[in-house]
């Protein structure tokens, strides 16, 4: 019944105009594609691994310790002879599908939360809000941190942790443009027309605080990978010897004296993919964000 | 004739959109004499506000672009460095803008922001500003000054801010004031004070006024000469009694057709249809016609409210204890036939908007039942309910808000005839290319989204929208209010085609007493959430018993230039507030007839 | 103002009752018996028991809750599983160096992060402001352990300006030495958190009616920034300090590491990885207590900057 709602507008597809008109503004702000194309490079990096790695990332040789980067070891090896440059491309999957899967996780549910305690207001919203900002206030690394300490260090617990602590900040997030858009007289025309709670959620109000979410999204999901890290660098990723970015600083901190590439080539890593993500999500910010728009 | 205060000669600005200059000023010349009122009068886009702007330099200096020459008692403006027209600002030209909640700074008390311009232009001390900041706010008639003078601006009503920022604007003795519609954003009642104090000061000291608003009214209570601007252009410029009586440009006159006037009614039965307009040269064509007979008074009442009540709960404190309610709808009792429109008239916080939502019960109603078509829709669990809404229908005050921005126009009037299964597939798109066209728009247009069209044009979609299911009962909350002079005149005579059409009874929400007696059949005045007075269109306005009715219609400004003389009270009364103690009790009073169809509030 | 207050006062209670409690369960549902995670795989079941009675876990639920919170509340916290010494006086002797560290970072981040905010925003779409904007969005992209890694090769190992283990006492060139790459580490990332919300707070607040009013009125342009606009611009800058100093414990912990400089973050890692169950308890009711008076003080603050905070 409601898909074809869409069909009795005449022809143009609904949505195709807007989203164009904000690719054309995140068109028009080339230090957003610089991000774009980074991203997209690391993640084909990543998925195509096996077929660029020049090493197994696990393979020791113990012969070949602790070397500078030279032609054979493009980045040099650490401490048991294992090759950086395969080990970055092995563990650029780690951080990823952790950060993706933790990010997509926390989004689906901080944004329902914050939908619905937006829109039915009153106890509901105070009660869940009070419990959101409870633990907002809590330090999310030190959450994170016993949170995986309690459950143990696997891939699937560390992406439940840095969710549990990412979904506040969702609630919030989707829950203040709700309100506001909660106002706005189309709603109430649509409670005038006899829409149903769900159909006005789903139909009039999310579309309208999705590009927000997205965008925060994005923003997020470079925290999600830089919280990783930091729980990998602490002791608390994935379990060695598979190779994570925060677990190859670890273990290279330990020889920064002599062999400062061991820290530097991942530290490094991390902080590429970090910042391109937060320019491409600056873009899109600055591209769906009406307020600044022009210049007045 | 001496020389003018202010000569702006071939003055042009253009903004920056998007890469290209966009001239939103064409070669715009006149002159503003010593202690004369000049009024800019135009719809939005003439470029009367950028007119002000541009005098005062504020536009932007990365985005804007003036030319020409603006000359203050012979200094040209344009010449001046920024500092030297800092130094201008506030000090020979003074300007008030019209929104007094936002224009004052919310974190600094008024006293400071008065003093301010006094220290920066006459390098008075702190004390002595307080002291020349105090006298102003005297001056401008605020009740017990003293106290106000610590005050932040959220501690004050509309009214009182806008007497600070005229206070604030004055307190340099300014050779001219510009005013940017500065009663626009008030009640009537507030907007006679504000002009009456306007007119006072401008004689107590002696300045030049360029008053800028889009309201004929207004104009003609104020100005001594009037300029007419349309998209960027003078179109006319003359003194004001001749604009009025004798209008040059046909534009000019088309303004006037659609200015409703107080009184224009008088021996009218029925509703009045604007005169068309020519788009193509902005003639009128032909004259008022009266709207059809559409009223069915001898069936049973479509709807009929009685002893309706809504409050809200104030709570505050530690606990979150009730402190207080909100008597938004006070034991309301009114019926409506088919085919009639009443108008619920009165100004902000009289509670005519929570009447119209209660009746559709988008808000829950405290006590008092609501009957449409004889079932009382107050009871009515939710399947019901959503049922008995699809007769009523709502549209609302602001065109921007009440469509989507992300469903085209129309998917938005598809929406409720394909979820209530009224039709689908071809059958649907059919019926809202019909929509459309009733309401004047080609179907064509359907794939388009909210932001490609007007205000106006948005409004007609609303309305489309709204008759989407052919409801019986329209509520209009202020529906025409944010539009235009010439675009609301077209909108009503819609409205009335489609009340002819259909046979729609409309509850027509307003302010506006002018579009009021226009429009209505039967006018029920609000007061604090109460009905004050009820009866025919005609015996209100003719007629007005309630103390409260005459106040309001004696405030209305009317567009007739003889008025210019007409001096008011300088009152600075305050609208009350609804909010009551908890064991409030309402005074013993009820609607008594005192004319056939004719009932006044009086105690019993 | 009173009666805001005390609202917030109550709001602080009540986190710090919910998080007490949720610590308590959080330990209690996690699989596994803390008993046999602390003694490890081998540990024989009389042992198990005997740490089960230590831990207090065989009393009944509802007693261990009310030990618990009474506890918590008196101070008694319990003892180290790993020193046997009091776990409060573990915290106390290291939270001297956690809080100095926290405020030194954060006045540095204040004190570079508000101005560089305010002028990127009224340089808007010039030189200073595309500057401005990549290197602070580059300032809060590096994971805080990854700068502090950078600053350390730099400073400390290549031109060896200040010592590899930060955490010099008594005299205050030692106190600067120690203090200097941890506070400029942390403090650069908040810094750049600032300058982002002052820029959009400012471009927000530099578009308010009430700053035009003050351009018409002729104030001088300084004036109209610094006075009429930033004062409003405040109150966003506030609620983000006020939630960064969260994320800024979370950062001093990866800082205490890298600089190898003592206080809670190092106490923490600790006792994660020797299972101190009773240091962890503890180090949650503090962390909470502190996020809890930061909340206070940020409330505060917000009354002094606002002066419509107080009605409410």
């Amino acid at each position: 019944m409601s898909a074809s709602v869409h069909d009795a507008g005449p022809a143009s597809p609904p949505r195709m105009r807007w989203l164009s008109a904000t690719l054309g503004a995140f068109n028009a702000n080339k230090t957003s594609w610089v991000g774009l194309v980074i991203v997209v490079a690391v993640i084909l990096a990543a998925a195509f691994a096996p077929l660029i790695a020049p090493h197994d990332p696990l393979e020791q040789d113990i012969l070949s310790r602790l070397q500078p980067p030279h032609e054979n070891y493009y980045l040099g090896t650490d401490y048991f002879g294992r090759d950086i440059l395969s080990r970055l491309l092995y563990g650029a999957r780690i951080s990823l599908v952790i950060g993706v899967a933790s990010t997509v996780i926390a989004l689906v549910i901080g944004s329902l939360i914050g939908v619905l305690a937006g829109w039915y207001g009153g106890r509901f919203d105070v009660v869940v809000m009070q419990a959101m900002d409870i633990l907002l206030a809590f330090p999310s690394l030190i959450l994170g941190l016993i949170l995986v300490a309690m459950l143990g260090p696997s891939m699937e617990n560390i992406t439940i942790a840095i969710a549990l602590t990412s979904i506040p900040s969702f609630a919030r997030i989707a829950r203040a443009p709700t309100i506001t858009v909660k106002e706005r007289d189309f709603i109430e025309a649509g409670r005038a027309l006899a829409f149903s709670d769900a159909r006005i959620m789903a139909r009039h109000i999310l579309p309208n605080i999705f590009p927000e979410i997205l965008v925060m999204g994005s923003l997020w999901l470079a925290a999600a990978i830089r919280t990783e890290a930091s729980l990998a660098f602490i002791g608390l990723g994935v379990k060695p010897p598979i190779a994570t970015w925060g677990g190859m600083i670890r273990e290279g901190f330990e020889n920064i004296l002599d062999s400062y590439w061991l820290v530097l080539a991942p530290s490094l890593a991390i902080l590429i993919i970090v910042f391109a993500l937060n320019i491409l999500g600056d873009g899109l910010r600055d591209a769906i964000d009406p307020k600044l728009k022009g210049e007045r | 004739m001496s020389a003018p205060v202010l000569s702006v000669q071939n003055l042009q600005t253009a903004f920056r959109v998007g890469g290209q200059w966009r001239w939103a000023i064409e070669d715009l010349s006149f002159d503003v004499a010593p202690g004369e009122t000049v009024a800019i009068v135009g719809e939005s886009g003439s470029g009367k506000s950028v007119t002000a702007l541009s005098i005062m330099r504020l536009v932007s200096e990365t985005s804007g672009r003036i030319e020409g020459r603006i000359a203050l008692d012979g200094r040209d403006l344009l010449a001046l460095s920024e500092d030297e027209m800092r130094k201008v600002r506030g000090n020979d030209v003074a300007m008030i803008f019209q929104e007094p909640m936002t224009s004052l700074n919310p974190v600094l008390t008024v006293g400071y922001q008065i003093s301010e311009a006094l220290r920066y232009h006459r390098g008075l001390d702190k004390a002595a500003a307080q002291a020349e900041a105090l006298r102003m706010l005297e001056k401008v008639r605020i009740p017990s000054a003293k106290t106000r003078f610590g005050n932040y601006p959220h501690q004050l009503s509309g009214g009182m801010r806008q007497r600070v920022m005229i206070a604030t604007a004055l307190a340099c003795k300014p050779k001219l004031l510009i005013a940017d519609e500065p009663t626009t954003a008030l009640d009537v009642t507030i907007q006679a004070q504000i002009l009456e104090l306007i007119k006072t000061l401008q004689d107590e000291e002696g300045m030049s006024v360029l008053f800028i608003t889009h309201d004929m009214g207004v104009v003609a209570e104020i100005a001594d000469r009037v300029v007419v601007m349309w998209k960027g252009r003078k179109l006319e410029d003359a003194a004001s009694e001749q604009v009025f009586n004798r209008p040059v440009h046909g534009y000019t006159k088309a303004l006037l057709a659609a200015v409703p006037k107080l009184g224009d009614m008088e021996g009218h039965g029925r509703p009045l249809r604007f005169p068309a307009i020519d788009a193509a040269n902005g003639q009128v064509k032909g004259v008022p016609t009266l709207a059809a007979d559409t009223v069915k008074a001898d069936e049973a009442p479509l709807l009929e409210v009685s002893g309706l009540t809504t409050r809200f709960g104030i709570r505050g404190g530690i606990l979150g204890r009730l402190r207080g309610r909100v008597h938004a709808v006070e034991n309301l009792s009114f019926t409506l036939q088919r085919g009639e429109t009443l108008a619920l008239v009165g100004e902000s916080g009289c509670g005519k908007s929570t009447t119209g939502r209660t009746i559709l019960r988008l808000i829950e109603p405290t006590a008092g039942t609501v009957r449409f078509q004889g079932r009382d829709v107050t009871g009515l669990g939710k399947g019901d309910l959503l049922d008995v809404r699809r007769d009523m229908q709502m549209i609302f005050q602001d065109p921007f808000a009440s469509l989507n921005p992300r469903k085209s126009v129309g998917a938005a009037i598809a929406e409720p005839i394909v979820v209530h299964g009224l039709a689908k597939g071809s059958d649907a798109r059919d019926r809202v290319a019909e929509l459309m066209r009733k309401v004047g728009l080609s179907p064509d247009m359907g794939g388009r989204f909210p932001h490609e069209f007007s205000g106006g044009q948005r409004q007609r979609l609303a309305i489309a929208r709204a008759l989407a299911l052919s409801p019986k009962l329209v509520v209009a909350d202020e529906a025409v209010s944010a539009l235009d002079v010439s675009v609301k005149a077209q909108v009503l005579n819609l409205m009335l085609d489609l009340q002819a059409e259909f046979g729609l009874a409309y509850l027509f929400i307003s302010h506006d007493m002018a579009v009021v007696e226009r429009v209505s059949h039967r006018v029920a005045v609000m007061y604090l959430g109460e009905i004050v007075e009820l009866g025919t269109r005609e015996a209100v306005f003719a007629d007005p018993r309630h103390p409260y009715t005459r106040k309001l219609l004696s405030a209305v400004p009317v567009p007739d230039p003889a008025r210019r003389s007409l001096r008011r009270e300088l009152a600075v009364d305050e609208i009350p507030s609804p909010i009551r103690a908890l064991d409030w009790k309402a005074p013993a009073q009820a609607l008594v007839e005192v004319a056939p169809d004719h009932f006044v509030r009086q105690a019993v | 103002m009173g009666a805001f207050l005390v609202k917030r006062l109550g709001f602080a209670v009540v986190t710090l009752w919910a998080v007490l409690t949720l610590v308590f369960v959080v330990v209690r549902i996690v699989p596994g018996d803390p008993a046999q995670v602390i003694l490890g795989d081998q540990a024989d079941a009389n042992a198990i028991a005997a740490m089960r009675t230590r831990l207090g876990l065989d009393a009944p639920l509802i007693e261990q809750y009310w030990t618990f919170l009474t506890g918590a509340i008196r101070g008694d916290w319990g003892v180290s599983l790993v020193t046997g010494r009091p776990v409060i006086q573990e915290i106390l002797v290291v939270l001297p160096w956690t809080l100095e560290l926290t405020i030194v970072s954060m006045l540095i981040g204040i004190a570079i992060g508000v101005p560089l905010g305010v002028w990127a925003a009224i340089n808007r779409n010039r030189m200073p402001d595309y500057v401005t904007r990549i290197a602070s969005l580059l300032g809060l992209s590096f994971p805080p352990f990854v700068s502090a890694i950078i600053l350390l090769i730099l400073f400390a190992i290549m031109l060896r300006w200040f010592p590899v283990i930060s955490a010099g006492s008594g005299s205050l060139s030692a106190w600067f030495q120690a203090m200097a790459l941890p506070a400029l580490n942390l403090g650069l990332i908040m810094a750049a958190y600032i300058t982002r919300v002052a820029r959009s707070a400012m471009l927000e607040v530099m578009q308010e009616d009430y700053v035009r009013s003050a351009r018409a009125k002729g104030v001088p342009w300084r004036v109209v920034v610094w006075r009429h606009a930033l004062r409003n611009a405040l109150i966003p800058i506030i609620t983000i300090v006020g939630l960064y100093l969260g994320i800024l414990i979370g950062n001093s912990v990866l800082t205490e590491i890298v600089f190898n400089r003592p206080g809670l973050g190092k106490l923490i890692v600790g006792a994660l990885n020797q299972r101190d169950y009773t240091m962890l308890q503890g180090m949650m009711v503090i962390y909470t207590l502190i996020v809890v008076l930061v909340n206070i003080a940020t409330d505060l603050t917000y009354a002094l900057a606002d002066p419509r905070v107080k009605l409410s």
